[in-house]
């Protein structure tokens, strides 16, 4: 996403001069060094640890550096089931994830409890507590959806804006950037979901 | 290794007092178990354990099982004389099962290599905290298994070391393998293979007239 | 896990279960015998095709059904693939968390990615293979495979040759790993603890040799056992495993023959087994992994239990850390 004139750019090019805007510079370089939080939860972590292994190599995209502490991550990947027990620990990881910070919710289970939607202590989707920006489908996604994920992702890195009205969300100090962590309760996590930030389109059955 | 008449033979011979039954398995698998009386479990399981020819020093599964409350209604045929004139009267007779709570423990021996041995523990009812004697101090392969039996099914076995919920968390109150639990309905709509689901996510929106399909699915009676 | 530590020595730890409690057992018994299939794949996520062969075994025996002869090697080489990746992984995760960062892992994932690529041209999936069903397979496999697969097993004693040559001489791995996490044969056996974790307590029980589940009474093979139940012998014991399974791969090449992978009589839809119980049990890579089912007669189970190795065997996770460390 580039302010400048396409064609004065090429025309400079042509001269030797390399043009770019501050924020163009910025996002290249946030785009190609996303660090990953390490943690996996199911099935789906292994894919992604096979993402990152020899064949697939994630460090083609600038994303091979997972990193065991939540506070030098960018990225939160919500790989396998999140069961109801582990998810206040997820929203817990995600909250002390400094600025910007991304979510990618990789396969069925952390998009909607999956295959396991009806289980008692499955949650219904990571969705339910924290903002995610990119779903993978699958059970599980294949390393080369992971690494489709990972470009997703760096394309809407690569589009966010700095300044202006439409600014970047972690830009604006209104925008949360922690959510309430979910309590155990009797039955179920209480609240079962974060109605701000959980809002599913409701399907008329017109 | 020897019949499992004859296992529940040298029990009865070793632990007196004993009451043993043995459950028929009427499957293929023919592999029927001994149901032992709760008071006598911990010496039967040590017996088991360290008789010479027995030797059942590996126990393999630990399970629970919720039996419900059955009624089985029985249709006979009767003859009467009714004003002195025979008749044939069909008469309904309701038989009541009260429910259990049951624990089996699948028992192999490593040192002899044979086995299985099932023994099965009875709790008088379903009540919530119905006891059962904990096998722990004979195998503690069992600690573990017991104590998810405690927290998904809530017998509650004497002598077991530590116990406490296992899988679920503390606060928790229900026990969710029991064939009457309920779990929360946080279920939003969406077209889903699972009847289940779906029988309760439309309760949440209104029927839609024409279907597209995916709600023809209809959940068939089980049994 | 709660640990009570005092320096760098544990005087007590709790560990905690339940962030992947996913309900199995409650699904299983509220699905139909056929759809619980895919669900065993997602138990272990490594080691799904003897996840469905435990599975299909015990829903075999409560039913009373044959398998016919090239199914029957098909489970026997595919479990033995599984093992192979699934202990080559293994040794690399160790590895991988004593502190060799990334390397051992990626020769690991290497060859694993190797036998994947054969499951996924078998069954279509590279992780949840769902291969397995009552009576049979699903389908046969694809031309070349077997080629495929006996080069590939030709080919992987280089690879634990050079894996060996990593770790088994390795001084941190040495010092690190020996006399670390001791076991004795007693606890082990009292505490149910089964698979190569058993073995390297030098506790001869194999359910391949004490059961002789599937064909492999008709194979040559040989148990390792360890002598002292450490951290280093159970790492052993995995790698002297991959080779007795490449011993028995190449034998089941060779014995294998063309034929019905599927006993016809099965109708695997509308499945419906008699009333009553079976238990069923293989040596899945990490253990006994056993499938307790109780049929009422319908056409889900009544009980659909699970008997999971990995979670059996934490039963002493207590006792290897309590253990005297070397330093």
């Amino acid at each position: 996403m580039s302010d400048i004139d396409e064609g004065l750019r090429k025309e400079l090019q042509r001269q030797g001069v390399w043009v770019t805007s501050m924020q163009e510079l910025y996002n290249w370089g946030r785009k190609n060094s996303i660090w990953p939080l390490q943690f996996g939860l199911a099935c789906c972590a292994i894919e992604m640890i096979a993402t990152a292994a020899s064949r697939y190599d994630i460090a083609r995209f600038g994303g091979e550096v997972f990193r065991p502490s939540p506070r030098q991550a960018d990225l939160m990947i919500v790989a396998g089931t999140v069961t109801k027990k582990m998810a206040p620990q997820i929203v817990r990881l995600y909250n002390q994830m400094p600025d910007p910070k991304y979510v990618i919710s990789m396969g069925a289970c952390a998009i909607s409890g999956g295959p396991f939607k009806q289980g008692y202590n499955v949650l219904k989707g990571i969705d339910r507590y924290i903002p995610v920006d990119v779903y993978i489908p699958g059970c599980p996604p294949r390393p080369e959806a992971l690494l489709h994920a990972f470009m997703e992702l760096q394309r809407k890195i690569d589009s966010q804006r700095l300044t202006g009205a439409n600014k970047a969300e972690h830009l604006d100090p209104a925008e949360p950037s922690e959510f309430p962590v979910p309590s155990f309760g009797e039955h179920d996590l209480e609240p079962p979901a974060n109605r701000e930030v959980f809002q599913p389109p409701k399907i008329e059955r017109s | 290794m020897e019949a499992l008449e004859q296992v529940k033979s040298r029990i009865e011979a070793a632990v007196p007092g004993v009451k043993i039954d043995i459950v028929q398995n009427p499957g293929p698998a023919n592999q029927p178990s001994l149901l032992i009386d709760n008071e006598h479990a911990p010496a039967i399981a040590q017996f088991l354990r360290d008789d010479p020819a027995l030797r059942f020093d590996f126990c393999s599964n630990v399970t629970g099982v919720d039996w419900l409350d059955r009624t089985v209604k029985k249709t006979v045929k009767v003859k009467k004389s009714i004003d002195g004139e025979e008749k044939e009267v069909t008469e309904t007779t309701e038989e009541h099962f009260p429910g259990y709570l049951e624990a089996v423990y699948h028992l192999y021996s490593m040192t002899q290599k044979h086995g299985p041995v099932v023994i099965r523990m009875r709790t008088p009812n379903r009540a919530d905290g119905a006891r059962l004697p904990s096998l722990t101090p004979i195998w503690r392969s069992a600690e573990l298994q017991e104590r998810e039996i405690f927290d998904l099914y809530g017998i509650r076995f004497e002598g077991h070391p530590d116990l406490r919920r296992i899988l679920m968390w503390d606060e928790f109150v229900d026990h969710p393998m029991r064939k009457d639990y309920r779990e929360p309905d946080d279920y939003e709509y969406e077209p889903t293979p699972h009847d289940d689901v779906l029988e309760r996510t439309k309760q949440h929106y209104p029927a839609r007239p024409q279907l597209d399909g995916a709600e023809e699915i209809t959940a068939t009676d089980l049994h | 896990m709660n640990v009570a530590l005092e320096g760098e020595i544990v005087r007590r730890l709790k560990p905690v279960f339940g962030y992947l409690h996913r309900n199995h057992e409650k699904i299983g018994e509220n699905a139909t015998y056929l759809s619980s299939m895919p669900y065993t794949d997602r138990l272990d996520y490594f080691c799904s095709m003897t996840n469905n062969w435990a599975y299909a075994l015990s829903v075999e025996k409560l039913a009373g059904i044959e398998v016919p002869e090239r199914a029957e090697y098909l489970r026997v080489i595919l479990a033995e693939l599984t093992r192979l990746q699934n202990h080559a992984s293994l040794l690399g995760f160790l590895l991988n968390d004593m502190g060799a960062w990334g390397t051992p892992l990626m020769y690991a994932f290497r060859e694993r990615e190797k036998i994947l690529d054969l499951f996924e041209s078998l069954s279509g999936s590279r992780m949840m293979c769902d291969y397995m069903r009552f009576g049979g397979c699903r389908c046969d496999t694809p031309p070349g495979w077997m080629e495929y697969a006996r080069k590939l097993v030709d080919a992987f004693p280089r690879f634990i040759e050079e894996l060996e040559k990593l770790v088994v001489g390795n001084e941190v791995v040495i010092a690190r790993t020996q006399n670390v996490g001791k076991l004795s044969a007693e606890l082990a056996i009292n505490a149910g603890i089964t698979g190569p974790m058993l073995r390297a307590c030098g506790v001869n029980y194999d359910l391949r040799k004490v059961d002789g589940y599937g064909f492999y009474p008709r194979f040559k093979f040989r148990i390792p056992l360890g002598e002292h139940g450490d951290t280093y012998d159970r790492l052993m014991m995995r790698v002297l495993e991959m080779r007795e399974s490449v011993v028995i791969l190449k034998q089941a090449f060779e014995q294998i023959q063309d034929g019905p992978i599927m006993n016809p009589k099965v109708k695997i839809r509308a499945f419906r087994p008699p009333v009553g119980e079976a238990y069923g049990r293989i040596e899945a890579p990490k253990g006994e992994l056993g499938f307790y089912l109780i049929s009422d007669g319908g056409t889900n189970p009544y009980r659909y239990r699970v008997r999971p190795p990995s979670f059996i065997n934490l039963t002493v996770l207590e006792d290897l850390n309590l253990n005297p460390h070397p330093y």
